[in-house]
């Protein structure tokens, strides 16, 4: 099969895993106790049955489950994932807004993780009675052990209260809205250390474990030592010929590891109080701000089943054994 | 030369021979596993045994708020409501590790039971469970789970269920994959041709073969559904009447800049007990697994 048709494939029942998302929420959140209008009619303070009934025909509440379920997959596929009355703004739009910063969130700290984690587990593999190598274990106990908020609030702790190098929270310095692009991103870059470095913390000890690993099973296979029995400098074997060949795990994993990322940075915007999904996710299920909520884990799911495929089709390119199925 | 022979033979009988007992010498020979498993116990006594000789009630105003620890009597000092931590760990541990261990049953049970229906029949059932075990990967984990915990409640029942849901893929994926190789073994077509019916060879002949990986995964389970019940609750989606580490760290953490030790130490307790879970955990692997160890 061509890499075309498999690609086409693969959208394709990613559409169907994504419809079904839709209809499990949808079908969760009918048959959970409270809707809507019981919210709206708690904000107000209360109303009667008949202001209920109308909010719930206003809403179209009180047409039948699979009517509604319905009209709710095809105005997501016209893109509108409908009005949130708390926010009172289209979803789509709040979702919107806050997605860029998620994105910079999760995507800098995958790429921290992964450098980090490729450099110490190669280092590891290097030299198994190194330094480098008992960093690697105590890290891969500690990033599985350590609860994600602890090590924000650790860090806070010592980078804010204790020696105030980083500012405790949120995205960009209020003053600065009117100033310069540069200066504002500068000033992003300030803040996204900190929770840059939490949320990296759990896969580092991830990547490097696994680098480690998968670098010293390529280092004991016969093309390695055909490689250095012809003379290769040994530089050229490591970087050259078993990394390249190690890389295929690394990428399997972060790929599907990325619905647990997501995972982990609704908590690490929590604990920096940074504005993006996660911290609106939170906010609209406290609220039961209900159009939001389901926006964000149909967004959320899009977004794990579209890196499921490209990490699909990465490995399937820089691996020619896996082209064949 | 006939000495090198029984010397391979014993080899080989010590391979075939992999009895419980050597199972255990092989985890005890493994510091760090005996260190974790100290560990373990160490908090379990903490936690259960502790109440008895520290008696303060974890939800009672004993002193000032942020007493430092080790001041005015207060080990562990106090809260922001001025509660004794130490008394609010020893409750805190016990819901931790209950719910810990009750979302890891559930996600363990589906988990398997999945897995061995789709690992055993194979074909169409494997295809369906198999795509019904990648929706649920596709969700992603600690949303679904708040999502859940925010519609129907937040109670004891609801968080441990939430949990267990949304973590019994990885579970699932390893049952169907021994189940796949055991399936094919000589003793399983042995029961098989004496007409054993289908459950029975599912969970009298091939589960308990299957055993190891899943041992090993349900017990890395239950260190990581105490991590996602301490997340739910510092998020504040747990039951406001019970007190478990993550509420202890979820209440106090306004506070984090000026009383750091109030959210820093139930963390702590935390991080300590998956470690020495996972570090327990390994240990498992290594003795189940002779063959890994070698490698």
């Amino acid at each position: 099969m061509s890499l075309g048709k498999i690609l086409a494939k693969r959208i394709g029942y990613g559409l169907i895993l994504l419809i079904a998302v839709v209809v499990l929420n949808f079908t969760l959140i009918t048959i959970a106790p409270g809707d809507v209008a019981d919210s709206i009619a708690g904000d107000m303070g209360g109303a009667d049955a008949e202001v209920l009934a109308e909010i719930r025909s206003r809403y179209g509440l009180d047409r039948p489950f699979a009517v509604q379920l319905g009209r709710y997959i095809s105005s997501i596929a016209a893109l509108d994932l409908g009005y949130s009355y708390f926010y009172n703004a289209p979803v789509t739009e709040l979702i919107l807004q806050r997605l860029p910063a998620t994105l910079l969130l999760v995507f800098s700290s995958q790429i921290l993780a992964i450098a980090v984690g490729l450099l110490l587990g190669v280092m590891a593999a290097r030299k198994p009675n190194s330094f480098t190598n008992l960093i690697v274990t105590f890290l891969s106990l500690f990033g599985f052990a350590a609860p994600v908020f602890w090590t924000g609030i650790l860090l806070i702790i010592l980078f804010v209260a204790i020696w105030p190098v980083f500012p405790v929270g949120g995205m960009m310095s209020a003053s600065l809205i009117d100033a310069l692009w540069y200066e504002q991103w500068i000033n992003i870059g300030y803040h996204l250390v900190l929770p840059m470095v939490t949320l990296a913390s759990i896969y580092l000890a991830l990547y490097s474990r696994l680098t480690r690993a998968s670098m010293q099973e390529v280092l004991g296979s016969d093309y390695v030592r055909t490689a250095r029995a012809k003379g290769l400098a040994e530089n050229k074997v490591f970087y050259k010929h078993a990394l390249k060949n190690s890389l295929g795990p690394l990428v399997t994993v972060a790929g599907l590891q990325f619905s647990a990322v997501i995972s982990g940075a609704v908590v690490v915007e929590a604990v920096f109080s940074w504005p993006g999904l996660g911290t609106l996710a939170l906010q609209s299920i406290l609220a039961r701000d209900t159009p939001t909520i389901m926006g964000i884990l149909f967004l959320s799911s899009l977004v794990v089943i579209v890196v499921n495929i490209l990490t699909d089709m990465i490995l399937r390119m820089i691996d020619p054994r896996i082209r064949a199925d | 030369m006939s000495e090198i022979n029984t010397q391979i033979k014993d080899v080989t009988s010590i391979q075939a021979t992999s009895s419980l007992r050597e199972m255990t010498t092989m985890f005890f020979r493994n510091y760090a596993a005996v260190a974790g498993l100290i560990l373990l116990i160490t908090i379990l006594l903490f936690v259960f045994a502790g109440p008895w000789l520290h008696t303060t009630d974890p939800f009672e105003m004993v002193w000032a708020p942020f007493t430092m620890p080790m001041q005015e009597g207060f080990i562990l000092g106090t809260d922001y409501l001025g509660r004794d931590i130490l008394s609010a760990m020893m409750a805190g541990g016990q819901v931790s590790l209950a719910i810990g261990l009750a979302a890891a049953l559930v996600s363990v049970t589906i988990g398997v039971s999945v897995g061995a229906f789709a690992g055993y029949y194979g074909g169409l059932v494997e295809e369906l469970l198999m795509r019904f075990t990648e929706f649920f990967q596709v969700l992603p984990t600690l949303l679904f789970s708040m999502v859940i915990v925010a519609l129907f409640g937040a109670s004891l029942l609801t968080v441990t269920l939430a949990i267990g849901v949304v973590s019994w893929t990885a579970v699932a994926r390893v049952t169907r994959s021994e189940f796949l190789r055991i399936r094919e073994m000589e003793y399983v077509a042995a029961a098989r041709s004496g007409s054993a019916r289908d459950l029975y060879l599912i969970f009298k002949v091939i589960l308990p073969n299957a055993l190891p990986p899943i041992v090993v995964q349900a017990n890395l389970m239950v260190g990581s559904a105490i991590l996602f019940e301490a997340a739910l609750s510092f998020l504040g989606l747990s039951d406001p009447n019970v007190m478990s580490w993550g509420q202890v760290i979820g209440s106090n953490r306004p506070y984090i800049l000026d009383a750091g030790f109030a959210v820093a130490i139930p963390g702590f307790a935390i991080f300590l007990t998956v470690l020495a879970i996972s570090l327990v955990g390994d240990g498992l692997n290594d003795a189940l697994n002779p063959k890994l160890r070698q490698r």
